[in-house]
């Protein structure tokens, strides 16, 4: 089965066997491609000795760390391919990745993650509720993560409003009007963990108290951007749904996984609470202390691979996730593949030195 | 107002109560800083410098707590009787001359060394200085065992009192501008950023400053000489003292470690086979560590060709072998056990990463005679050139400085 083929078939259908052959054809296809048209990618691998002729499994491919995507302008295709160029929402002061898309990359990108995401909310579009500010989508030329994230999802909602203005604030109004008209209908929202329940949740829980309240009881929510910032005020996953579930009567919450440096190969939260990947991409658990595969249930540092990327070397990555890996193939949820789970971030290294660090300044 | 040759120069008020405001004394008090600038210097080395020095070692040495902690051990060494006066030997005013403290000495240590200060201080202590020692914000463990002993030491010698300050704050330039105001030397560890940090703080007209900046090293091992040696594990061992020690991260770790003679792959797999052991054994490894080492790897591949990872399987020990050594490759230097490696042929070959003045330690196994051939090119770096578990050792002459010169100022008399 090649690529063009699995654009065809429903996303969580290969089994172990199916898939790692499948990975393994296009994942050393891409390494080939990228090998030829990027020159400091030609070296790294060089480097790192890496033969063609000896791959047997995709688990084999070198893995770039993403920090290089920062460090590194990183193409496979000539300047004036590139169609888009996407950033992560680094924070004041750190650099950003910098991530180029081809039209063909990013087409697909939009291709597998509609699939993605369908397998979860149904094929229809719905009216959505944008749990975030219009201003993060502004500037088109330099796509945040969150903005992206937003522009990506947005091809799920027929009709889309945003909850929150450029302060941050609640409209109520707005909410409500939008929520009467489709009402009965079942309603997308999306947004980022944090702005989520900074922004949104407690706000409700506030207007709850006055007395108003809304109902989004036929509401299905897809959240990601991880649970650093939540971790701080001891919001666990669980208690995220359940607090939204109780203020608002949201039933389908999803959480994701996903980087801007491999983009539509998200991987979604299913109905049992697992992260899930897809036929499109996979997540590799390695051992800090010689970068083998772990076991299934021992945690390590993530490697996420896909095989979307044709204009930058991004197809294999080690990620600064540690995460485990659940089970493959087995899901009660029916759908095929690994399910894992991420834990969080690795900590930065205190290292001693004569030269004194300033890091702490810049977080 | 003071007038000088025409010239009207502000009385100094810049050590006014509200800019000291915020620091925190470990030893001495705001009253000692006070009048530090008009406290008497005195010679390098007198009795009772020598005397306070010894107390302080003895006292460090009988300190259950201390021996924990080898470094503290060293400085206690460092400072002991027999050692300082083999410095004063060596440290001797010529004919005709006699030296004296320049002063007030205004130290920045680190702030991820535990005791480098210690040195800084007894180094400006011994040269006769009045001392006002910033210490590092982090709360090493040794830094509280010293500074018990030091204040042991000036209760037991009252008259050292005035040369004594450590204090702490929270780097505000406000303090930083008043230290500097009164200092006769300023002394700043720390690398380039904190020196860029201090120099918007301005010093006296007469004042002169010692700046420990970003340095590398590397280390070159004779294959002959060493597969020769009857005692390789501690030469390894020596070896990870320079190295892991202090994460591969002090200005004198070797980064790059540098092959000759005629049995270099012999030499190679003993030393590295063994270093692996000592490290499993002692290292204590994050799991970021691998992440970046690789992330290093694959940024010098990306820069330059002739790059290649020597797995070991295991990321606490972390080798890139290169084919030329080119200059530009300590931008690409990485701590916690990540080493560049180069088989040479000729030592002037290690022109291309010793002409930089960033370039300091060059630990050695074999001849030093060797480094002749390549210190004759003119090369602009290598400030020293020591056998390997020396890297660290601490001396008045460092960095390519005479500290002991620096401190001290020349009366001539004829």
């Amino acid at each position: 089965m090649n690529f063009e083929d699995m654009l065809q078939t429903s996303p969580y259908s290969l089994d172990k066997e199916e898939k790692g052959r499948f990975l393994t054809e296009r994942l050393g296809e891409l390494t080939e491609k990228h090998r030829e048209s990027c020159p400091q990618y030609r070296n790294m691998l060089e480097s790192a000795g890496y033969d063609s002729q000896k791959l047997c499994s995709y688990k084999e491919l070198p893995f770039l760390p993403v920090r290089l995507f920062k460090e590194l302008e990183l193409r496979s295709v000539p300047k004036e391919e590139v169609v888009k160029t996407m950033t992560s929402s680094g924070t004041t002061g750190q650099a950003v990745s910098k991530i180029y898309l081809d039209r063909v990359t990013s087409a697909n990108q939009q291709k597998v993650m509609v699939k993605i995401v369908s397998d979860f909310t149904g094929s229809s579009r719905m009216p959505m509720i944008i749990l975030d500010c219009p201003s993060v989508v502004k500037n088109r030329q330099m796509f945040s993560a969150r903005g992206a994230g937003i522009l990506g999802f947005s091809i799920f909602g027929a009709k889309r409003i945003y909850a929150l203005d450029d302060d941050m604030k609640l409209d109520v109004d707005g909410l409500k009007a939008f929520l009467e008209k489709y009402q009965g209908q079942r309603i997308f929202l999306f947004g980022f963990t944090f702005m989520i329940w900074q922004h949104f949740y407690k706000e409700l829980v506030r207007l709850k108290e006055e007395g108003i309240t809304f109902d989004l009881s036929e509401g299905v929510l897809i959240h990601g951007g991880g649970w650093k910032k939540l971790i701080n005020e001891a919001v666990s996953p669980q208690e995220f749904g359940q607090r939204l579930q109780e203020v608002c009567g949201l039933r389908h919450v999803h959480d994701y996984y996903g980087m801007v440096e491999q983009t539509g190969c998200i991987y979604m939260e299913c109905e049992c609470g697992h992260l899930h990947a897809s036929n499109f991409s996979d997540v590799i658990v390695r051992r800090p202390l010689d970068f083998a595969e772990c076991e299934m249930g021992e945690k390590g540092i993530i490697q996420v691979v896909s095989t979307l990327p044709e204009s930058y070397p991004g197809h294999s990555l080690l990620t600064e996730d540690e995460g485990v890996v659940l089970g493959e193939d087995d899901c009660p949820c029916g759908r095929k593949g690994k399910y894992f789970k991420v834990i969080g971030r690795l900590k930065n290294a205190e290292i001693r030195g004569c030269s004194d660090t300033y890091a702490e300044k810049f977080r | 107002m003071l007038r000088y040759g025409g010239a009207a120069i502000p009385m100094q008020k810049s050590l006014d109560k509200e800019n000291l405001q915020g620091i925190q004394y470990l030893a001495g008090s705001e009253e000692i800083l006070a009048h530090m600038p008009e406290v008497e210097a005195r010679e390098p080395f007198c009795g009772e410098i020598e005397e306070f020095l010894n107390f302080l070692s003895k006292t460090l040495l009988s300190m259950p707590e201390a021996k924990l902690y080898p470094d503290v051990v060293t400085f206690a060494f460092w400072i002991r009787r027999s050692s300082v006066k083999k410095l004063a030997e060596r440290f001797q005013a010529e004919e005709n001359c006699i030296h004296l403290g320049r002063g007030v000495a205004f130290h920045i240590a680190p702030s991820n060394v535990a005791v480098n200060y210690a040195y800084s201080f007894a180094a400006g202590f011994m040269t006769g200085n009045a001392n006002v020692v910033r210490i590092p914000s982090k709360d090493f463990p040794q830094i509280s065992i010293i500074n018990k002993a030091v204040n042991m030491a000036l209760e037991q010698y009252p008259a050292c009192r005035p040369y004594i300050c450590f204090v702490r704050y929270g780097r505000e330039q406000r303090i930083n501008d008043a230290l500097s105001s009164i200092a006769d030397t300023r002394i700043v560890w720390g690398g380039d950023r904190t020196i860029a940090e201090l120099r918007k703080s301005p010093l006296g007209p007469r004042a002169s400053e010692i700046t420990f900046a970003d340095r590398y090293s590397l280390a070159v091992i004779d294959s002959d000489a060493y597969l020769a040696a009857d005692n390789q594990p501690r030469i390894v061992d020596d070896f990870y003292n320079d190295t892991y020690l202090t994460d591969q991260n002090a200005c004198t770790s070797p980064r790059l470690v540098v092959w000759c003679g005629s049995q270099t792959a012999r030499a190679k797999e003993r030393f590295w086979s063994l270093l692996l052991e000592r490290v499993q054994k002692k290292y204590e490894f994050q799991s970021i560590q691998g992440v970046n080492k690789l992330t290093n790897a694959f940024l010098a591949a990306a820069a330059q060709e002739g790059t290649h990872m020597i797995s070991c399987g295991d990321n606490r020990l972390v080798r890139i072998s290169l084919d030329h050594l080119f200059e530009g490759l300590m931008d690409f230097r990485g701590d916690s056990g990540y080493f560049y490696e180069y088989d040479c042929q000729d030592i002037r070959d290690l022109k291309a990463v010793c002409d930089d003045t960033h370039c300091q330690t060059v630990s050695y196994i074999g001849d030093p005679q060797m480094f002749l051939p390549l210190l004759k090119t003119g090369v602009r770096g290598i400030d020293r050139i020591v056998p390997v578990g020396k890297t660290m050792d601490f001396d008045l002459i460092w960095d390519g400085y005479n500290l002991y010169e620096r401190l001290t100022r020349t009366i001539h008399i004829s």
